[in-house]
């Protein structure tokens, strides 16, 4: 990878943390709560009689086994990713240096 | 020579978005478990279906085609997979998380995006409790259609000519990503009309809850997009080209 590359890599992963740093920073009084609250709520306004007519077939018990769920899935994608790049990377090195023997 | 436009535009985005912005309470994400009526969740649901079919012949003709880009299309699936489990906090002082589909759909085209997107819905749907089976049409045709479409074709129109390629990717995944939540915020717009103002003020509302939100996590689902790609374009142009000539092809 070129040089200008990497500086683009390191510029870019500082700004997606500064963006989601920023918030936390700026916004104080706020949970940065992920349940559907608010969305419920304008549903609750406009359609004060709607009642949901179909439950989540499994809800994970509580907070902890969410986040466990959500931090498999998270798991499960990176490792797959780490996994493909591993082998690109290893195969076009490979690939590099077969050009070069028979050069 | 991109980074330069990049990070000054960034910021500048940023500082606008957090003066303009009043701190609120709201959670974006997906349409939850039976919050659409019956007729709405049929409707998007029968909208969504051939989509999906035809999905999985476009990723069955481009397997056969091109067997070794399979660990590739893995590799789009995956980076869906885990940018939708990540949830950010966002100006609005709630959270919700990217979509992740705008890579796929530049990649492999927005059919077969269309597929893994909705797969990473119905995970989400049966183990999390996020989103819903009765609404998994709504939430597929927002984010597995309406999204990597977009994405597919802002990524034509700018990068014409090949050149740009790094600023046509960051602008197909940051719209895609905005645009699903845009589509969202319609179909509950659709689904509860407001008394006074109708569709139209319901969807101010709703894309007031969902769509604001997302802004700041569009733009970095649009550089960790750019990200990836040129990883890819370091150690594995072959395929890349390869898959992008035979959609040049159809």
């Amino acid at each position: 990878m070129g040089k200008s590359n990497r500086y683009l890599t390191i510029a870019i992963l500082l700004v997606v943390i500064l963006l989601a740093v920023l918030p936390l920073a700026f916004i104080h009084g706020s949970e940065f709560g992920g349940s559907d609250d608010a969305a419920e709520e304008a549903v609750g306004q406009l359609a004060p009689d709607y009642e949901p007519w179909f439950q989540p077939i499994f809800e994970p018990p509580g907070a902890e086994t969410e986040s466990l769920l959500f931090a498999l899935q998270a798991a499960i994608g990176a490792g797959v990713i780490g996994y493909a790049f591993g082998f690109f990377r290893g195969r076009s090195t490979k690939k590099g240096r077969t050009n070069e023997d028979s050069v | 020579m991109k980074r330069k436009v990049f990070v000054p535009m960034g910021i500048a985005a940023m500082v606008l978005y957090l003066s303009v912005n009043t701190p609120q309470t709201a959670h974006a994400m997906h349409i939850m478990e039976g919050f659409l009526p019956v007729g709405w969740a049929v409707f998007w649901w029968v909208l969504f279906l051939p989509f999906f079919l035809l999905g999985l012949r476009e990723i069955q003709r481009t397997t056969r085609a091109n067997p070794e880009t399979k660990l590739l299309l893995g590799l789009v699936g995956a980076f869906a997979f885990v940018l939708s489990a990540l949830k950010l906090p966002s100006v609005t002082g709630s959270s919700s998380h990217p979509t992740g589909t705008g890579l796929g759909a530049v990649l492999f085209g927005p059919l077969t995006m269309g597929v893994l997107g909705s797969l990473v819905l119905l995970f989400q749907a049966l183990l999390l409790a996020h989103g819903g089976l009765t609404t998994l049409g709504a939430n597929a045709i927002s984010m597995a259609v309406v999204g990597p479409f977009v994405a597919y074709g802002v990524y034509r129109l700018l990068s014409r000519g090949g050149k740009r390629q790094k600023l046509a990717v960051f602008a197909a995944a940051a719209l895609a990503d905005l645009s699903t939540y845009l589509v969202t915020s319609l179909q509950l717009a659709l689904a509860f009309p407001a008394e006074s103002g109708g569709v139209l003020a319901s969807f101010a509302k709703f894309a007031g809850i969902f769509a604001l939100t997302q802004v700041p996590l569009a733009i970095s689902e649009g550089l960790l997009t750019v990200l990836v790609w040129n990883w890819l374009h370091a150690y594995n142009r072959t395929e890349m080209e390869q898959l992008m000539a035979a959609k040049r092809g159809v």
